[in-house]
């Protein structure tokens, strides 16, 4: 399914002389979808990213205003050399305005330094790292939908207070893992609850058998899967075959999204605990969305990161109607931080000054076959974190835009 | 035992170089004006950096024989040692990419020792062996930040005085670097050491019954050419102002044998054609995901069937002149 | 009870059987290699494609077709040896005069094509395969939960290595495809048809990939990548096994298996590296390989 338009020839263009401020630069708003549209997350954001990009632009009804806006996609692959020479390319050649989206953290940061550099605008929906809204916030970035600090805080204290007080960790032996891990014991120590024990795996290991049998005989109640992607998919694959749920003990993912359940399938992943910040079926308008999006998607239904991406490209479009202007990225997402968001997604919420779009945040669990009626149908909600909970306080993240 | 397999580039007799001198003018004229006539200078870099790595790869395959699956980790350690310097220890460009290339030096030094005591198949797993450890030691590393890499790294001032954040400066500083390099590794196939090599691949007993240490010469060419990959890892992370694992991983190693195969292995420009083609089709292909991978496959298999020689060796073929 | 540098002996066994259990999986995924490599000299890096085309035609098969597991160890190893076989008699068989390393480079090739074309038509999240009914769940060993799915791996692997390790060293057959590599112009003055010969056993080989893939579907994400990530380990058991030699890759395979267990146990986070670690050493002490033949 190839909902991704062809970027032009860039032989062909020369870098554009200034532009006036108080103008569309080139006349077109154009906005570009940075996702990996081949491997890991390609499920994630991918492809759906570009088409969500596109509704958001038709029910914005921007274009009947007069202001013409261009949606492009391409793939950076999840390597961040790529994903910053598209950037660059895009902002230098292409006139791209604003860049969305953009999964795995290491080519968002990339992204997110290149957008400060040209003043432009980075919405990034995809990427886990906390730091985009803390050690290297930057005026050009937003950071919608989620982070590793929600997902760890979201997780772990929802868990805890439920009663699962005691974990062991399973951890992926990288930068990701390990902050994933961190962050999450910590919220579980804070919340009264005791760490046993914690193994780490390397990155894409196949087998997990020997780190889940040493998982159970920890005889933790809960067993935190601070990993993503394969590896997820995989623990959890061999925990059931492990009888690891039948026998008492339950699994936490620290970063699953929708279209990993729909990979393992309900009989694997019932019971799985984890934390979003949005699902399809939470209330009329995001089931409506939800229609709509899935026959854009090859009748996928929309995730998380998806969502993000239409919420942040009509609040971005809302900004730059009301400046008139979108040459000036700073200006542009200082716009969109002082109004407050409102769109059927995510209903309302703010961004705050380091960045960070707040909402509320869900605890999950994944349903059991029989109890699910429909494509898709996978999740309860156990628990609602409310907005002001949800994400990490903003004087804590040592971002240099927040004052006092 | 590495055959003459690779001896498609080697000239038979050793002509008047007038033609290549002509094909070196062309080459540097077009890359000197590539920004003026409206190829994005930022593309142009990448490619001649992953040409300098090409060229330095093709120093060990088409001079010596020994295929190599590990050069990713000369490209990678130089990234993040040039990097983490000019960032964290705060060194001037030059010096950060000289300490760079000096580390993949030794890097080679060390790898080589090991691995030069084997050839042909045995020699490429024991580099892939290598520098997947070499890998897996970054993955966890602290410094290199894993998975996110090295960021924000600075550009500099060339000389203290030209600012290197201007991409047309960067370019020719850049294209000053690939132009050396590519001086050096041609100045070295044609020396009297460069003579040795070619003797080592064409017969190895032969050369050593004439005297020659032969395990040094291989060990120096390793050593050679794992440098001036070097050289290429650690300007290409001033570049793109960042070092990731990327180009430490093996896959990496592999675009540099598919680069170096379809330019035509043992000639002088066929890494540098090679290098721009896939570039270049990664570059544009990037927004059609997976099929860069059905593409570069698809090349490789063309290349190995019916194409052997490569672009620069058919091309080298028809005008019965070594290129 | 005492411990073993902080581990409990119970969990000691329970990790030395998981390390049996996965090292009779590379065990069988090696044997298609060390085939392929031992009697035709070629280096078949599209095995891990392979691997993973053995387990999507699984899950083809189950979704498609509706055909269940059972009928898929028989069917997918078929089909994808018979892709195999195309592979051998369209492009492999003009390498064969050339250097091996080409073999290499072909086949290197060919696995990029078929993970891209995979990950275009399937995306990368994955597949749902499940283990069938009759060999879930498991028993309690004391020590450990040995689910009968795993029991299932160790058993069939084991069995189909020695079979395999049979067929070609013990029996006439055999010894044709033996005699052949050594000498194939001789053989086929003795009415032998050796290109024939040769082209089944690449098909067989790469039908022991695609076995070994249907094995995995049930316990491991059904996803275009899950070959390359096991195609160095497996390379390096080959190696370190000697390339020539079937019952040194099968030993080595479970060999490895163990230690590399016994790694995750005590130092998990090298899991991944000590296998490349005793390849280098292997190569640089004996570079034919534990049980290999000097060539």
């Amino acid at each position: 399914m190839k909902a991704i338009r062809t970027i032009g020839i860039a032989a062909a263009a020369t870098l554009a002389a200034g532009v006036a401020n108080a103008q569309i630069s080139d006349d077109v708003v154009r906005i570009g979808v940075l996702s990996d549209m081949s491997s890991l997350y390609a499920d994630i954001g991918g492809p759906g990213s570009v088409a969500a990009a596109r509704m958001a632009v038709e029910d914005s009804g921007i274009e009947k205003n007069g202001i013409k806006v261009e949606v492009i996609g391409a793939d950076h692959q999840n390597k961040p050399d790529v994903g910053a020479s598209v950037a660059r390319q895009w902002y230098d050649v292409e006139k791209v305005d604003v860049i969305l989206d953009t999964p795995n953290s290491a080519v968002a940061l990339a992204v997110n330094q290149v957008t400060r550099e040209k003043n432009k605008v980075f919405i990034n929906s995809g990427a886990a790292s906390s730091d985009l809204t803390g050690k290297q916030c930057s005026p050009n970035t937003v950071h919608w939908t989620y982070d590793t600090w929600m997902l760890a805080n979201g997780t772990g204290s929802a868990i805890v207070k439920t009663g699962g007080d005691t974990w062991f960790f399973l951890t992926s032996d990288y930068a990701f893992g390990h902050a994933l891990e961190r962050d999450t014991e910590a919220v579980v120590v804070k919340n009264g609850g005791k760490v046993l024990g914690k193994v780490r795996h390397p990155l894409n290991t196949q087998d997990f058998s020997s780190f889940l049998l040493q998982a159970q005989a920890s005889k933790a109640k809960i067993i935190g899967l601070a990993n993503a992607g394969g590896d997820t998919i995989n623990s959890i694959k061999q925990a059931a075959e492990f009888g690891i749920v039948q026998a008492g003990q339950n699994l936490a993912g620290l970063l699953v999204f929708l279209s990993d359940v729909h990979s393992l399938g309900l009989k694997t992943a019932q019971g799985l605990i984890l934390t979003e910040s949005w699902y399809w079926d939470l209330n009329d308008q995001t089931r409506a969305f939800a229609k709509k999006f899935a026959p854009k998607n090859g009748g996928k239904y929309p995730t998380m990161v998806q969502a993000g991406v239409y919420a942040g490209t009509l609040h971005y479009l809302k900004a730059v109607q009301a400046l008139k202007s979108d040459t000036d990225g700073s200006k542009v997402v200082a716009k969109m931080k002082e109004t407050p968001t409102d769109d059927p997604l995510f209903g309302k919420g703010t961004i705050r000054q380091d960045g960070r779009k707040v909402h509320p945040a869900y605890l999950f669990e994944v349903k059991k076959p029989n109890e699910s009626k429909g494509p898709y149908d996978y999740y309860k909600v156990r628990a609602t974190i409310p907005a002001d909970q949800a994400f990490r306080p903003v004087d804590q993240g040592q971002c240099s835009l927040v004052k006092g | 035992m590495a055959t003459a397999a690779y001896s498609i580039g080697a000239p038979a007799k050793q002509t008047s170089p007038t033609h290549q001198y002509v094909a070196f003018g062309i080459m540097a004229g077009f890359f000197a004006i590539a920004p003026f006539i409206g190829i994005y200078p930022v593309f142009m870099m990448k490619v001649l950096c992953f040409a300098l790595f090409a060229c330095a790869f093709n120093l060990l395959i088409g001079y010596v024989g020994l295929l190599s699956f590990g050069h990713a980790m000369f490209l990678g350690t130089a990234g993040y040692i040039s990097a983490h310097s000019a960032k964290v220890w705060g060194f001037p460009t030059e010096l950060a990419i000289l300490t760079a290339t000096a580390t993949a030096a030794s890097l080679g030094l060390v790898t080589g020792c090991l691995a030069i005591r084997r050839q042909g198949i045995y020699f490429a797993m024991i580099t892939l062996a290598l520098a997947q450890m070499i890998f897996f030691f970054y993955l966890q590393a602290p410094f290199t930040g894993g998975e996110d890499g090295i960021q924000a790294v600075p550009r500099g001032k060339l000389l203290g005085v030209f600012d290197l954040e201007n991409d047309m400066i960067m370019y020719y500083f850049v294209l000053a670097i690939f132009l050396a390099g590519f001086l050096l590794i041609y100045r070295t196939i044609h020396s009297p050491f460069g003579q040795v090599l070619k003797a080592i691949r064409e017969n190895e007993p032969r050369a050593i019954s004439l005297g020659y240490k032969t395990d040094h010469y291989k060990l120096m060419a390793f050593v050679l050419s794992g440098a001036l990959s070097g050289l290429a890892g650690g300007t290409k992370a001033i570049v793109f102002q960042l070092a990731s694992l990327t180009d430490a991983n093996w896959p990496m190693s592999g675009e540099v044998v598919l680069m170096t195969l379809l330019g035509g292995l043992g000639t002088v420009f066929g890494p540098v054609v090679g290098a721009f083609t896939i570039v270049a089709m990664q570059n544009y292909l990037a927004q059609f995901g997976a099929w860069v991978t059905v593409v570069q496959g698809a090349i490789f298999v063309v290349c190995v069937l019916l194409f052997r020689r490569g672009i620069i060796g058919e091309l080298s073929k028809l005008i019965n002149r070594p290129l | 009870m005492f411990e073993l540098l902080g581990i409990p002996p119970q969990a000691l066994f329970g990790q030395l059987l998981l390390g049996l259990i996965n090292g009779a999986f590379y065990a069988l995924l090696s044997l298609g290699l060390a085939v392929i490599f031992g009697l035709l000299n070629i280096i078949n890096f599209a095995h891990g494609a392979q691997y993973m085309m053995g387990a999507f035609v699984a899950w083809m098969l189950l979704n498609y077709l509706n055909v269940g597991y059972w009928w898929a160890l028989l069917l997918a190893p078929i089909v994808v040896g018979i892709t195999g076989v195309i592979i051998e008699r369209t492009m492999l068989k003009h390498l064969y005069k050339l250097d091996h390393l080409y073999g290499l480079l072909l086949t290197f090739g060919l696995a990029l094509i078929i993970e891209g074309l995979f990950r275009n038509y399937y995306g990368s999240s994955g597949q749902p395969y499940q283990i069938p009914a009759e060999l879930t769940g498991g028993r309690n060993l004391g020590f450990m939960f040995l689910p009968n799915y795993r029991a299932w791996i160790v058993v069939s692997s084991l069995a189909i290595c020695l079979v395999t390790w049979y067929v070609i060293e013990r029996t006439k057959l055999g010894s044709y495809l033996r005699a052949a590599t050594e000498n194939a112009t001789l053989v086929r003055a003795f009415g032998v048809n050796v290109p024939r010969m040769i082209t089944l056993t690449y098909g067989f080989g790469v039908g022991l990939a695609a076995l070994a893939g249907v094995l995995a579907a049930p316990v491991q994400n059904v996803s275009p990548q899950m070959g390359s990530s096991l195609i160095i380990i497996v390379f390096a058991v080959v190696v370190i096994g000697g390339m020539g030699s079937i019952m040194g890759s099968i030993l080595t395979g479970f060999g490895l298996g163990v230690i590399e267990g016994l790694t995750k146990v005590f130092y998990p986070e090298a899991s991944n590296t000590v296998i490349f670690i005793i390849m280098a050493i292997v190569l640089l002490i004996k570079p034919a390989g534990l049980f290999g033949r000097a060539t």
